[in-house]
């Protein structure tokens, strides 16, 4: 199995762009992947002309049960105006656009094409939430996980009941990963939820006296995060801000080959490194407090670039729910096992931190459409790299960095490095 | 014993209507699999054998759902009344997913991994509709 794996050639990306995420009533994915791709042919430094891109990947997981349409990827190429070029779905749960982004980066390395089309999308706020949880469910295992009463948030929670008791985790080291995440939505435009946990406590207080309501008090962010009617449980012990949202979204990443990198830009970062594997219902596993896939995909991902977790300037994880970033940095060779959700109180993993991790927000803060949410961690990664985050935009020098996408409770799981040189 | 049935979920299912807990055990290596399944994937052999298990085991993991799937809505659950799920490993190795009961779900912090557990079985619906769940009890 171990087997030193490496491209063919070189592959750059070139461009990248999204959509706002958030609830988008009266949009469906095609409009939001024309937002994602009218932003990417912006950031491409020296222009692209659409009729170079040769074929497009896109990650999806459900419009089947979330929009009622299946076969989407030739409808995106439609939209774009990139018919008759092929068009094709990846579907791996949650991991769908990193997983795209994997086989767009084999398919320019393969030689077969020059210059390819990533994209992420997913609508999932039309459905009522009942339906909503059934359809984020069949991402498990339909036969024997559900039936036990598993949520998605509930296989998290249940995670995380076997990390708190192991190694002494409690439910206020998930939350300060929420307090984190919401902190850098707060500095992102493209988030779902762009305020500090401060600014939602104001304005729910300013919702009661508006109405009329008694105006709640409390005395901290934690005091807020621990009110039961605030933050209602959803699956012990996650709280509705352990849960990353239900969103509506759209990215795209233009992938070139390194021979014509500097034909779009002077500045193309390059993808070094690539992992992916697969793994058992999470009941079938040894041990519930690591996602065994991701540290088989981040060693590939390692092993390919030539570098160690210690020598990556910024990171964006699959924070779907607290307690899978603190696994995820684990999982990452960030922090030994048990140490994640002690970095995170220490704040190592802030903006200003040794390891930032999700400066974008995260899933948690930024929104999590979750076909789109592989590609979407890939536009934060080109903004940090490229020093253009903004107010969110860590303060040292960013020449590698990393994103992990993980599918279900980690049957799936993809990592991607990226170098700027 | 039962050998005719096939090693898949729909046996599974039909025994535990029948309220037995049954996996499948692989000639070649011995190993007992939990969810049934066909093929060994360490030997690529189809030497399977039903084996009904003791049905002892112990708490790995677990939690308190409030937000629940449209099939436990439907059996009386909400955000007022939430239900344990969790991972049991039992006495024999694997591993498996399924309700807790005997537990209080709305003191979920004073549950504890590692606790013994019984299984037993919940039977939903009516007539052609009846189905039964798995679900493991706290042992007293």
């Amino acid at each position: 199995m171990s087997k030193e794996r490496k491209l063919g050639r070189g592959v750059a990306i070139a461009g990248v762009g999204m959509s706002k995420f958030g609830a988008f009533p009266g949009q469906a994915t095609r409009d939001l992947f024309v937002d994602a791709f009218q932003e990417l042919r912006g950031t491409v430094d020296k222009g692209l002309d659409p009729d170079d891109i040769e074929a497009l990947y896109i990650g999806n997981y459900s419009s089947d049960l979330f929009e009622k349409q299946g076969h989407t990827a030739p409808i995106m190429a439609d939209w774009i105006g990139l018919t008759p070029r092929p068009a094709t779905r990846i579907e791996d749960a949650c991991a769908s656009s990193g997983v795209a982004l994997r086989q767009g980066l084999i398919a320019v390395a393969s030689g077969l094409y020059d210059v390819v089309l990533v994209g992420g999308i997913e609508k999932m706020t039309d459905l009522p939430i009942a339906e909503v949880t059934d359809t984020l469910a069949t991402a498990g295992d339909v036969l024997f996980e559900i039936p036990a009463g598993f949520t998605f948030p509930g296989f998290y929670a249940a995670m995380a009941t076997a990390y708190m008791d192991r190694y002494g985790a409690t439910p206020e080291s998930l939350m300060r990963v929420g307090l984190k995440n919401h902190d850098n939505g707060a500095l992102n435009p493209k988030a779902q939820f762009g305020s500090r946990i401060s600014a939602i406590m104001e304005s729910k207080k300013a919702r009661a006296a508006q109405k009329g309501r008694p105006v709640p008090e409390w005395e901290s962010e934690m005091a807020f995060l621990h009110d039961d009617r605030a933050n209602p449980m959803i699956a012990w012990p996650l709280r509705l801000f352990d849960c990353s949202p239900v969103s509506d979204g759209a990215a795209a990443i233009l992938l070139v080959s390194e021979a014509i990198a500097r034909n779009f830009t002077d500045e193309p970062l390059y993808i070094i490194g690539s992992g992916q594997a697969s793994d058992r219902a999470l009941h079938d596993r040894p041990d519930l407090t690591t996602i065994s896939s991701a540290r088989v995909a981040g060693r590939q991902a390692y092993e390919m670039a030539g570098v160690t977790a210690q020598d990556i300037d910024v990171a964006e994880v699959h924070d779907c729910f607290t307690i899978a970033e603190i696994i995820a940095t684990e999982d990452l060779g960030f922090f030994e096992p048990g140490q994640g959700h002690v970095a995170v109180e220490e704040g190592l993993t802030t903006r200003h931190g040794p390891h930032p991790i999700n400066t974008s927000g995260g899933l948690k803060a930024k929104g999590h459409p979750v076909g789109a949410s592989g590609a979407g961690q890939v536009v934060e990664v080109w903004k940090q790299m490229r020093g253009e985050a903004g107010e969110r935009q860590v303060p040292k020098d960013v020449e590698l960095a990393l994103s992990h996408n993980v599918g279900g409770t980690g049957q799936t799981a993809v990592v991607h490095i990226y170098e700027r040189r | 014993m039962d050998e005719q049935r096939p090693f898949n979920h729909h046996s599974f299912q039909q025994f535990l209507n029948e309220h037995r807990l049954m996996g499948s055990r692989s000639a070649s290596s011995g190993e007992v699999f939990l969810p049934p399944r066909p093929l060994d994937p360490s030997t690529y052999r189809e030497d399977m054998e039903w084996v009904e298990l003791s049905g002892e085991g112990r708490l790995v993991a677990y939690t308190a759902v409030h937000i629940g799937p449209t099939a436990m809505i439907e059996a009386g659950y909400d955000r007022k009344n939430p239900y344990v799920s969790g991972v049991v490993e039992l006495v024999e190795g694997p591993k498996i997913s399924a309700q807790i009961l005997g537990v209080d779900a709305t003191n979920p912090a004073a549950i504890a991994v590692g606790t013994p557990l019984r299984v037993t079985f919940v039977d939903r619906g009516k007539e052609e509709e009846k189905r039964t769940f798995l679900a493991f009890e706290v042992i007293d």
